[in-house]
């Protein structure tokens, strides 16, 4: 017999699943070109003609916008793909961390120090 | 035939590729990281392995979500990291083995395995930085390697204890491999830790501890569990350990913890180290 579909919630948590890749596809397409240096630097240069080419959606194109990592996620990113995205802008997943839990990256940090005690 | 001389598994934090670049491996932050590799490291100078089996997962380099398999194993004469994106200094080129790559691919195949084969093939960080950590004198590389990647991007991920029986099905491969070779298996992954989400920054450390020490004792205990249930239990990236369970499993029978390490944390992860060998 088939296992039942594993339908969860964890709070503050989306698995990243079918639902999520088809809203986010174009998203994430775009996101996994910045692995190219060029396509960065492409991005950095015309914005707008970077996220029009990938075809992005009004919500994934807000979201870019505002360089927010859970707009990014309820748009159907995936935080590995996202992460090259934050790269462009040298933040790494500390950074990104704080800005999802709306905290400092140093209190961000130091929670992780203290649950490793 | 070949032997399995054990296995080792490690955390693959992108963040250690910065780490080594920069030479942090004494820094106050690093040093309780680094300090666990060498003991792994005079292990494999007694050990001497031929051929590193590598077990990771992919984020993002060589597949997307166009093509993304559940299992993927690597059939190609030399494997490269290139650029992801986010700066880390990349590494000189691995050499594959391809005898046992097709030997894999042949035997996983007949044992119901259902296998993407890959005769070019990028491997990114979680590759490339447990080498470097193990060998760390850059670019030479003591061993060929074959990679065997484990889909953690797309949901959904293939359970525990169907990565328990691949690394079972790699062992038994690998013992029956008609070669002199001597194979190190590595997982790399984990332990707790995730990226995304308001819930981004969680770690399980008494989660961490107990499947480490169950990893040597009883390896079924973590099946026990569903892929939701390991989200939540560690983290959506902690769901990692399955390359840790993978590398387990090819070590068929009773182990040995030869050596383990357990820091938290490096950058949002709980970073782990482990020895294995055959009683």
């Amino acid at each position: 017999m088939p296992p039942a579909r594993q339908k969860r919630d964890i709070p503050g948590t989306t698995l990243f699943d079918g639902n999520q890749a088809r809203k986010g596809y174009a998203l994430n397409k775009m996101c996994y070109s910045f692995n190219s240096a060029e396509n960065r630097a492409l991005f950095l240069r015309d914005e707008d003609a970077y996220c029009k080419k990938y075809e992005l959606n009004a919500e994934q194109r807000e979201a870019i916008r505002n360089r927010n990592v859970l707009q990014l996620l309820a748009a159907g990113g995936n935080v590995y793909y996202l992460a090259k995205f934050a790269g462009i802008f040298g933040l790494d997943v500390q950074d990104i961390g704080a800005q999802q839990t709306g905290m400092s990256k140093e209190d961000f940090k130091a929670r992780l120090v203290e649950a490793g005690r | 035939m070949a032997k399995i001389v054990g296995a080792i598994t490690s955390t693959h934090v992108p963040s250690i590729g910065g780490a080594i670049a920069r030479n942090l491996q004494q820094d106050a932050y690093w040093k309780p990281f680094f300090d666990g590799f060498p003991p792994a490291r005079e292990w494999l100078a007694k050990t001497k392995p031929d051929i590193a089996v590598l077990v990771y997962n992919d984020h993002g380099l060589n597949f997307f979500l166009d093509k993304l398999p559940t299992f993927a194993i690597g059939a190609a004469p030399e494997y490269r990291n290139a650029d992801e994106g986010w700066g880390i200094p990349t590494v000189p080129p691995f050499q594959g083995d391809l005898d046992l790559s097709w030997h894999l691919i042949e035997s996983l195949v007949a044992e119901e395995f259902d296998i993407t084969t890959c005769q070019e093939m990028l491997v990114d960080h979680a590759f490339t930085l447990p080498m470097a950590l193990l060998w760390p004198e850059q670019g030479k590389w003591p061993v060929r390697t074959v990679p065997v990647c484990i889909n953690t991007v797309q949901f959904p991920l293939p359970s525990a204890a169907r990565c328990y029986k691949l690394g079972q099905a790699i062992g038994r491969a690998v013992e029956a491999w008609d070669s002199d070779q001597r194979v190190v298996i590595i997982g790399t992954g984990g332990l707790s830790h995730q990226l995304d989400g308001q819930r981004a920054g969680f770690t399980n450390k008494a989660f961490d501890l107990l499947f480490m020490e169950k990893l040597i004792s009883d390896p079924l205990w973590v099946t026990r569990y569903s892929i939701a249930d390991l989200v939540e239990l560690t983290g959506t990236q902690g769901v990692e350990l399955l390359m840790w369970l993978t590398a387990r499993g090819a070590l068929l029978g009773e182990v040995n913890k030869v050596h383990a390490n357990y820091h938290l944390p490096i950058s949002n992860t709980a970073s782990g180290l482990m020895v294995m060998e055959n009683l």
